[in-house]
């Protein structure tokens, strides 16, 4: 890495320098290219984000690829039901890496206000390795704006070799996941346990 | 106006002869194994080849089924020989939810409901509890809750249209015009009530709290200004060649099936039968109000496309008088109670003139807390049931535009 005085010193001088790592990161955070697939509610919203007033395309996310094939970024908008949820995590693994999952909504982060239901998942990160979670609902769309940020933050910050490399660049590291089918009584598994494991129960004696 | 109570048989008008296979002693309404009897549209099949029919699954991820529901779809080279309907992928369990909370608790979720008009299923679910529990409702909560109900209106169809032309190929710019006034109408309801989409707005005898201060002053301004954007969608849409060569003369829905399936709203209104809620059952104040039904006559896309703009303008009609009309006054009627409300033992079945159709709530208390049974009917759900019998014979492409054209929410679908 170069040093950052000497960076500073150089862009006076009208010289710009990079890394090959910020330069590939700042490509790829520039233009994340959402699935097009809305569950619910939140998926008004998501629409609405993406409209003339809030305008996504300011962050370079307004191509809506309605096939996974072309996505890199999954907005999870709306109840995921345990019907559905086969093929939230089909459509995941048919999706291109690096790749990415927003939690919009309380229903996608644990099942919200229909979370007592029998046929609704409490959450979607027991299945998907979920980035960034945004609470709401539903969230404004200012609010998916700033996960989308938060989103480009990440990215941001990814290493391309070294330990900390993120999955993608790992060549052990899954990039699908096993999809549940309707057991007897519930999802099987009811779980991914590599990616969520349920809190500790601390019982006070 | 009086519908005789003759089943919901959906397909009646296309049994094509005694002798089709019977399933449990029941007649089936339509023999597919024999299309070609049926439905003349059909190209003739040569079943000497075998593997001809091919069987598509649309959705439940799908950019066209607005939101996530699947039509399994069996082609005859582009031609639909088969169509059927599975939803189910957004059961929410609602009714479950809502008998095991109290009568309060339930508002919240009737938002979620059809997610794009909150505050009209907030409406419906209120007119039932009152109408159980025999609230009274002051003067200017009623004006709030037309002005409300008719802005929802609005929005739904204004998304409807704009959407239902996503759907035709108008990538963007019919959807955006849309979306920008929808936002004009959701600054008011987040003015109301605290929140864009989800309302929250109702409560039984009455709203929950008052407009705020030059709130109808600015609901004035959306009112005067909207006919000037209709005008202008109008300008682009109604006589557009494209529109008019995919929308008339698709889907055609006939007046008996429409009357004997159920449907309701500006589905059946574009049949051409003159039947809005707000004119038969005058719920609310509807009756001081001096606006019309607009009806079509040949019950195809185009007919419903139009029937809805035409019903936006008469939407404005009523959102001028009351805005004119709306007295000052108590919000809440004094005896009305939310809170821990135990309505008497009874049954009680509302119903509004929903932007889809007639919404409808039934509600049976046994005098605890919760609900004995809450049950909605939901005009989505409804409508959507002669999916087939209008898509059948015509092709993948058409098929897409009648579902955009029933205007279905899966919120309301699946519940």
């Amino acid at each position: 890495m170069i040093d950052e005085g000497l960076q500073n010193e150089m862009k006076k001088q009208g010289v710009f320098t990079t890394s090959l790592q910020d330069l590939y990161n700042w490509g790829r955070k520039s233009s994340v290219w959402p699935l097009q697939f809305g569950l619910a509610c939140c998926a008004i919203e998501m629409i609405a984000a993406s409209m003339a007033r809030f305008d996504i395309s300011r962050f370079g996310a307004e191509v809506f690829r309605p096939s996974p094939r072309q996505a890199d970024l999954m907005i999870v908008a709306g109840t995921v039901t345990k019907k559905m949820l086969p093929q939230v995590v089909r459509l995941y693994n048919q999706m291109p890496e690096p790749k990415y999952v927003i939690a919009m909504g309380a229903c996608a982060i644990s099942g919200g206000p229909f979370k007592e239901g029998y046929n609704v998942l409490k959450g979607v990160d027991r299945y998907l390795p979920v980035d960034v979670h945004i609470p709401g609902c539903p969230p404004r769309p200012e609010a998916l704006l700033h996960a989308l940020m938060t989103l480009q933050k990440k990215i941001e910050t990814d290493a391309l070799t070294g330990e900390k490399r993120p999955r993608h660049l790992q060549a052990d590291a899954p990039s699908e996941f096993p999809i549940p089918e309707f057991g007897e009584h519930d999802l099987v598994p009811s779980k991914n346990e590599q990616l969520w494991k349920p809190a500790p129960v601390v019982r006070n004696e | 106006m009086s519908f005789s109570n003759s089943g919901n048989t959906g397909g009646e008008t296309v049994i094509p002869s005694s002798d089709s296979p019977s399933l449990n002693g029941v007649t089936a309404a339509i023999d597919f194994d024999e299309p070609q009897k049926s439905y003349s549209l059909l190209p003739k099949q040569n079943s000497e080849v075998p593997g001809e029919l091919l069987e598509v699954a649309m959705g439940p991820h799908h950019p066209s089924t607005h939101g996530v529901f699947r039509m399994d779809v069996v082609l005859d080279g582009e031609r639909i020989v088969k169509l059927k309907p599975v939803f189910g992928y957004l059961h929410r369990n609602h009714e479950k939810i809502a008998e095991g909370t109290s009568y309060l608790g339930s508002i919240p979720y009737t938002d979620r409901l059809d997610y794009l008009c909150s505050m009209s299923n907030n409406w419906g679910y209120a007119l039932t509890v009152e109408k159980l529990s025999g609230f009274q409702v002051p003067e200017r909560a009623e004006y709030i809750r037309v002005i409300m109900a008719e802005l929802t209106r609005l929005v739904n169809h204004i998304c409807l249209v704009g959407f239902l032309m996503q759907d035709m190929g108008a990538m963007g710019t019919p959807l955006m015009y849309a979306f920008r006034e929808r936002e004009k109408i959701l600054d008011l309801f987040e003015a109301a009530s605290g929140a864009r989409m989800m309302c929250n707005y109702l409560r039984f005898g009455g709203v929950r709290c008052d407009l705020p201060k030059g709130w109808l002053d600015e609901a004035r301004k959306v009112v005067e200004n909207f006919p000037r954007f209709l005008d202008e969608f109008e300008a682009l849409l109604s006589g557009n060649e494209i529109l008019i060569a995919r929308a008339q003369g698709v889907g055609v829905l006939g007046k008996e099936l429409a009357v004997n399936a159920g449907i309701t709203g500006p589905m059946l209104r574009a049949c051409g039968v003159n039947y809005d809620i707000r004119k038969v059952d005058k719920y609310g104040i509807y009756d001081r109000f001096d606006f019309r039904v607009p009806l079509g006559e040949h019950g195809d896309v185009f007919d419903r496309y139009m029937v809805r703009v035409l019903e936006m303008r008469e939407s404005l009609k009523i959102l001028k008088a009351a805005l004119r009309d709306i007295p000052e006054g108590l919000i809440v009627d004094a005896k009305a109670k939310s809170r821990g409300l135990r309505p008497k033992v009874g049954e009680a079945y509302g119903r509004i003139e929903g932007p889809k159709g007639e919404l409808g709530f039934y509600l049976i208390s046994d005098g605890s807390a919760n609900p004995y049974r809450y049950r909605v009917r939901p005009p989505s759900l409804i409508n959507l049931t002669i999916l087939e019998d209008m898509c059948l014979g015509l092709t993948i492409a058409d098929a897409v535009i009648i579902l955009g054209s029933v205007d279905i929410v899966l919120g309301e679908v699946d519940r």
